[in-house]
């Protein structure tokens, strides 16, 4: 299956009218009569009807009803998760490797909470995930009952919105409308939290639901003006950066993207959260940008004079020190979520529109400007063709003999091929993963960007392959971000979901402990954990594999790697987890330490590279 | 740093006030003064709020409640294009040697006396804040007991309205 194909009927755009009617609605809706449902009913029903086929939930006493009814069907499959978290990121997980919306169940109180991490992950990347929690019996409300938590005010800040059901006729009305705000306009994480009374009494089912959302128009289409004038700067522009972030894969714009790049010739750098956007193969490609980005993606966006943000929204991991980043470029910025725009850097032309739409607009009023404009772009090209092959991305083996982590993940990637999907923790594998695997699709890199969320790997990763069953997903992980939620290895071995485990075990947070060595004068304050190499391997995760019914694999030389990954590739009847034990004294390079100029980008440890200035 | 008040056409739903409020605190900035209110729609309220905040980042704050799907709309009101009021009572200590004093002032400022005890007055008066603020000075000397104050209501000038330009279309 691939990203464009989309099973699920789209939203009508326009919020205030009521929900497009499918297939389904109009077969269910056909007897006359409105069918008398549960609340709980009327919530697989609607979910049946927006085209939702997968949930990852755990019951507890306030979803009884709604379990009860998930019992008695067979048009959803419900994946029982081992820890709520888990079922958020799976529904992530879920929704970025398809472009389909994720749901996640919880029950009241601790339940719901479990889901916060999660929330708060969706709402930082924009992913589109629909989280139906249950609510003490509405009568019960506010007298701090058994398992009572706000959790609408508890998400306020970290939803894009949110609704409390109290009746059942509210159900679907709610449910629709929590679906359309969750995958339209810049996509985010919607919960819906709905009293049991509310599950059990029952109300007739009416379908489809008038969806009343006058307050919520998402803009999709740009000034035809702006765009114009984006096109003549980049035109007239000398040195132009397409700076293409997460919205580009969000609104499936990597065609129109590809299409605009090469009409222009203009150089892309694709974000922590882009990768894929842009293929990695494609000569225009000068990588990543920020913090640990490539040299030339780096120098290219702080010595751009044009700056095309697609997307992107200008993230201090990618602009190092704001008031110095790329002193000399005029932005052009296009996003979909108006707030964005001039939020950390002015725009110089603001576009507020879907990257899909916009990209072809540029395209067109590209082509038109040509007639009158000839752009020249090759002394840029010159110039960042010699930061490629001077600093290409590279890394030395170990002075300890251990495994270098760069290979390992170099290796799956190479061996997987593009159309697997890749799923990060959070931490030094992550740069690695987003470094050395080569994207070449989108919805191929599933990471936690801006939340930072460690454990989000493996649970996401189920949630991929819940999405993309044909697709090889592996889940690249750390040695610690794997202990925050592994238990969800129960869940993929149980429901046949054959994802593969990664542990890049340099048996640290080997982040920050990296920072440690580089900026605490190597005081490793509790960073160590002892399960890697020369250590009390505690625990030992061959035997933790095993334990959860997974084929486990440890790799400790770099001759094995190959033939683990063949093995892992070849097995399919259960998940693998391979413990590659690493050196733990590999680092991240090049890195822009916190808090500098772009300018100041490290090559390797104190090896900063030579460039131009004006 | 200046003033700016903003009218926020919104839903009437349960935690509305909770968002806004909320989107304010998370972004730093304080609201100075907050009324809300029906509006001549069912289902519709307005909330007027005044908040002390430089150009730029009212950009984005006002940018950020837009967002808030139960915003509907949002306008800054230039003081010079709105009437601006704000309600005050002010209870203040007035025996028989200083009744006629206070009285006096409650006149001067066009206020009223609403409510009289042997030694205190209650006072309401309604005006621009530079006015209240003026009473209050001028009261201070015989002594402010309690003060209860409303928030800032604003409605701008001319026939339109910040309803049916939402609405017409």
């Amino acid at each position: 299956m691939t990203a464009e194909q989309n099973p699920v009927p789209s939203p009508t755009p326009s919020p205030t009218s009521a929900a497009s009617p499918s297939a389904a609605a109009t077969a269910a809706a056909g007897s006359g009569e409105p069918e008398l449902l549960t609340g709980s009913g009327a919530i697989i029903r609607t979910l049946e009807l927006l085209g939702v086929t997968d949930v990852f939930g755990l019951p507890g006493g306030a979803v009884i009803p709604l379990y009860d009814e998930l019992m008695t069907q067979d048009a959803i499959r419900h994946i029982l998760v081992r820890h709520e978290q888990g079922a958020g990121h799976a529904a992530e997980g879920y929704a970025s490797a398809s472009n389909r919306v994720g749901v996640a169940i919880a029950t009241s109180g601790p339940g719901a909470t479990n889901l916060v991490t999660a929330i708060a992950d969706a709402y930082m990347d924009s992913v589109p995930i629909l989280c139906i929690t249950g609510q003490v019996f509405s009568t019960l409300m506010g007298t701090d009952a058994f398992q009572e938590a706000d959790i609408v005010g508890i998400t306020m800040p970290i939803t894009k919105h949110s609704f409390l059901v109290k009746r059942p006729e509210d159900v679907p009305g709610a449910i629709a409308s929590a679906y359309l705000i969750a995958s339209t306009g810049r996509p985010g994480p919607v919960l819906v939290d709905i009293t049991k009374d509310a599950q059990q009494k029952t109300a007739p089912f009416i379908w489809p639901p008038k969806i009343d959302l006058p307050g919520y128009r998402p803009i999709t289409k740009a000034h035809g003006k702006q765009v114009q004038a984006a096109a003549q700067l980049l035109a007239d522009a000398k040195k132009p950066v397409l700076y293409v972030g997460g919205g580009v894969i969000r609104a499936r714009a990597s065609a129109e993207l590809l299409a605009f790049a090469e009409l222009t010739g203009t150089p892309v750098v694709t974000t922590l959260m882009a990768r894929g956007a842009f293929p990695d193969s494609h000569d225009l490609h000068l990588g990543m940008p920020g913090m640990h980005g490539t040299v030339p993606a780096v120098l290219a966006l702080q010595e751009a004079d044009l700056i095309i943000a697609l997307g992107a929204r200008f993230d201090d991991r990618v602009t190092g020190k704001v008031s110095e980043f790329a002193p000399n470029a005029t932005i052009v910025h296009v996003d979909v979520d108006p707030a964005e725009i001039s939020k950390i850097r002015t725009a110089d032309v603001p576009i507020v529109g879907d990257a899909k739409d916009v990209l072809a607009d540029l395209a067109v009023s590209f082509s038109a400007v040509l007639k009158t404009t000839t752009p020249d772009f090759t002394e840029w090209w010159t110039y960042l063709d010699g930061l490629r092959k001077e600093y290409p991305l590279g890394y030395s083996e170990p002075a300890d003999g251990l495994l270098a982590p760069q290979y390992v993940i170099k290796r799956i990637g190479e061996l997987t091929g593009p159309e697997g999907i890749y799923a990060a923790g959070v931490g030094q594998h992550q740069m690695w993963a987003a470094q050395y695997i080569k994207y070449e699709r989108p919805n191929s890199w599933l990471n936690s960007g801006g939340a930072g969320t460690m454990g989000y790997s493996v649970p996401a990763a189920m949630g991929a392959k819940v999405a993309e069953p044909d697709r090889v997903v592996w889940s690249i992980d750390g040695d610690g971000c794997f202990q925050m939620t592994n238990q969800e290895l129960a869940t993929c071995t149980i429901n046949n979901i054959p994802i593969k485990v990664a542990i890049i075990n340099n048996s640290s947070l080997g982040m920050v402990r990296q920072w440690q060595t580089l900026f605490y004068d190597g005081r490793h304050s509790f960073t160590d954990l002892n399960t890697g190499h020369g250590s009390a391997m505690v625990p030992d995760f061959v035997k933790l594999a095993e334990a959860y019914g997974a084929l486990g694999i440890r790799v400790t030389s770099a001759d094995q790697v190959d033939d683990a990954i063949k093995l892992a590739l070849a097995t399919n009847d259960r998940p693998v987890v391979i413990d590659f034990v690493v050196s733990r004294d590999a680092m991240v390079w090049p890195m822009v330490p916190q808090g500098v100029s772009n300018s100041y980008v490290q090559y390797a440890k104190d090896h900063a590279p030579t460039w131009g200035e004006e | 740093m200046s003033s700016h008040v903003l009218s926020l056409l919104v839903e009437d739903k349960p935690g509305l006030l909770t968002r806004v409020a909320g989107l304010f605190a998370r972004r730093g900035f304080n609201i100075e003064s907050l009324a809300v209110g029906h509006t001549e729609i069912p289902g519709l309220s307005r909330i007027t709020i005044l908040v002390d905040v430089e150009d730029l980042p009212l950009e984005q704050v006002t940018k950020q409640l837009n967002k808030l799907i139960n915003v509907i709309k949002i306008v800054e009101l230039d003081p010079a294009q709105s009437v601006q009021r704000e309600h005050l009572l002010v209870k203040v200590r007035a025996d028989n040697t200083t009744r006629s004093q206070v009285l006096e002032a409650v006149t001067l400022f066009r206020a009223r006396v609403v409510d009289v005890a042997t030694d205190s007055v209650v006072i309401e008066v309604t005006g621009d804040s530079g006015k209240t603020q003026a009473l209050l000075r001028v009261l201070e000397p015989y002594g402010i007991k309690e003060i209860a104050q409303s928030g800032l209501l604003a409605i701008g000038r001319g026939s339109k309205s910040i309803t049916e330009r939402v609405f017409k279309s």
